[in-house]
């Protein structure tokens, strides 16, 4: 798609239509500042977090519902405060956004190999197979992915032991996610890949005798990657809420671990008793994410995908 | 038409049935439904007993059709956590989703439509900017964060709102309504709200878009050389020519509607199908999730047959054997 060196990439980001459309935009180039400072932030949360809010040994519950630092009660160690168990607030923020990132990147990297597969198969292959696919789509479709989730949720907490459960959480997780969002990115596939197989340059690869297989992922790959990027990027943000949604309905990620979702959760049950900074800071992190990668996600449809809009 | 409306059928049986087959081994796989109904001190040959009183020796396609005959006249088996009839105890919850879901639609259409057609006409003003801003910012907040922030702002600060239940609920017939109490109206304006928030943003962005494309349209402009009054072209004409399409999404979306209104309904406590659904998860109590499966796949064939054939009776461009296609 882009050229393979450096030397003439540079130039050629300058002059591409993205960049243009890039620079002029301060809302996008604000949102992919906070993107870029909250990922790197959350990744790094290892190494810049003030507490291991995680670990059982470090907190102390005689710290608990500690107010943020500028508040009378406030103490300089806990800059957001703390929950109820004496965890720092910030930390279990940084943790729980470096969660949600990573449940997000690799539900949707799942979903979108999945969806890649099915619909180069579907679309180039066509006829029984074609078929069949696309029923399968077309009834995953029909519930919505919040549903889809909670229902593999439920299966699994059936079929596993509790303890066992808990410890494949983020697992069964990632799993109702991508399950809930590759029938997007395989229709998408299906369709250009319907567009692309007619079109000259896959005529002649068949012409001289390359095999199917060869012709999807090398000549028609690259070409209905386009429309799989937004899709990724909308879903990344659609992944997190899910992840934060699920954790906060309580069949999510446990309580032990990192979760924006679940703090939310806890911070619920201290509305009424006036400690509101616990629901509020992990809520204002998670919709600050969101908000980002939807900003990006329209950004990139306006430049990859004028048709999709 | 005979033939469309004959292929939508089958194509909605078809999906129908396949969900029926996932609930159906969803009921019968996953746990073992004698171990669920009987105590600890049962023999196994009581055991036994009830296997084959049940019918679970019987071939599983056999299980199956009965599966499916028994849902058909709303049998669904006990629920495993409160040994009652699922269909009653869905019954006594539905009535409560229900309202809330359609008063959320209609706070939603309500603010949606006329958002969206001043924003659609005046695109360049600044008030116009303002709302679109603030609807992507509707969108990336998550549901329950919504809800958690008004019950903060109106029923903790200002103490105005019900925060949790349905208030006050009147017996009519099988029907329970909140509708008839000052506390059932209380009660049900911050949960409507916050669920039909994601539906408005997506209304108005949606009429935007298509009052902005239908003005540019030539039928407009012959309109106004003819001299009809401003009003009657921005609403008898152009919002008129949007609401085909709108109307099809907006079926579409009741889907969310249902798994938004799952998320509400556990912050506000309100006692629906979801709030059901999800004690139901958390308590792997099969019988009810299957149910709930089947109860919104039905729901969602059913509103996208309607929505598909009232596509077709109210425009006749579509009446061509293309929708058929197109479908």
């Amino acid at each position: 798609m882009t050229s393979n060196s450096t030397g003439r990439f540079l130039p050629a980001l300058r002059d591409s239509d993205a960049w243009h459309k890039f620079k002029g935009s301060p809302l996008t180039i604000g949102a992919a500042i906070i993107a870029l400072l909250m990922i790197s932030s959350a990744l790094l949360s290892p190494l810049i977090a003030p507490h291991d809010p995680f670990d059982p040994r470090a907190i102390d519950l005689m710290n608990s519902l500690i107010p943020p630092a500028w508040h009378e009660d406030g103490q300089s160690s806990f800059l957001l405060g703390t929950d109820d168990q004496g965890r720092d607030l910030l930390s279990a923020i940084l943790y729980g956004t470096r969660t949600s990132i990573i449940v997000g990147f690799v539900s949707v990297g799942a979903a979108v190999l999945l969806g890649l597969v099915a619909g180069l198969l579907a679309g180039y292959l066509g006829g029984f197979i074609d078929g069949f696919i696309m029923r399968v789509v077309d009834i995953q479709m029909t519930f919505p992915s919040i549903m889809v989730a909670l229902l593999i949720d439920g299966i699994s907490r059936s079929l596993l032991p509790r303890e066992q459960h808990d410890q494949l959480a983020l697992v069964v997780i990632i799993l109702a996610l991508s399950l809930s969002i590759w029938p997007q990115v395989a229709r998408t596939v299906r369709a250009s890949t319907m567009v692309e197989k007619n079109r000259e340059y896959v005529q002649a690869a068949r012409v001289i005798g390359r095999p199917a297989g060869i012709i999807m992922v090398k000549h028609i790959l690259p070409n209905v990657m386009g429309p799989v990027l937004v899709i990724a990027t909308i879903n990344f943000g659609v992944a997190i809420l899910g992840e934060a949604t699920l954790s906060f309905l309580g069949v999510g990620i446990p309580a032990s671990e990192p979760s924006l979702g679940t703090l939310i959760r806890i911070g619920n049950n201290f509305l009424f008793s006036g400690e509101r900074w616990i629901v509020l800071y992990p809520g204002l992190t998670l919709a600050l994410l969101v908000l980002a990668i939807n900003l990006l996600g329209d950004w990139l449809r306006d430049v990859l995908d004028p048709k999709l809009r | 038409m005979a033939s469309f409306i004959l292929r939508r059928l089958i194509q909605s049986g078809i999906v129908l049935l396949a969900v029926a087959m996932i609930a159906f081994l969803m009921f019968r796989f996953i746990g073992d439904p004698v171990s669920q109904m009987v105590g600890q001190e049962t023999t196994l040959a009581e055991r036994a007993e009830l296997r084959e009183k049940l019918g679970l020796n019987d071939p599983v396609p056999v299980q199956f059709l009965r599966f499916v005959g028994r849902a058909a006249t709303g049998n669904f088996g006990i629920s495993y956590q409160m040994g009652q009839p699922v269909d009653r105890l869905l019954a006594e919850r539905l009535p409560a989703t229900l309202e809330l879901s359609v008063f959320a639609m209609i706070i939603a259409c309500l603010i949606g439509v006329p958002l969206g057609v001043y924003t659609g006409l005046h695109p360049k003003r600044w008030l116009s900017r303002l709302f679109l801003v603030v609807s992507l910012i509707g969108i990336s907040l998550p549901t329950f964060f919504t809800g958690i922030m008004l019950i903060l702002v109106f029923g903790v600060e200002l103490g105005l709102l019900s925060t949790f239940g349905r208030g006050e609920t009147t017996q009519i017939g099988w029907w329970t309504t909140g509708l008839l109490s000052v506390s059932g109206w209380k009660s049900i304006i911050m949960p409507a709200f916050t669920l039909g928030l994601f539906q408005m943003t997506f209304i108005m962005r949606l009429i935007r878009s298509e009052m902005m494309e239908v003005m540019r349209t030539d039928f407009i402009k012959f309109a106004r050389a003819r001299g009809i009054s401003e009003g009657k072209i921005n609403f008898g004409h152009a919002l008129r020519n949007t609401l085909v399409p709108v109307m099809t999404i907006v079926g579409m979306q009741l889907g969310s509607i249902i798994a938004f209104g799952i998320i509400t309904e556990s912050v506000f406590q309100w006692p629906g199908v979801g709030l059901l659904f999800l004690q139901a998860i958390s308590t792997a109590d099969i019988p009810i999730m299957s149910t709930y499966l089947l109860l919104v796949a039905v729901l969602f064939v059913a509103i996208n047959l309607t929505v598909d054939l009232l596509y077709y009776v109210i425009d006749p461009r579509l009446r061509a054997d293309n929708v058929a296609r197109g479908a």
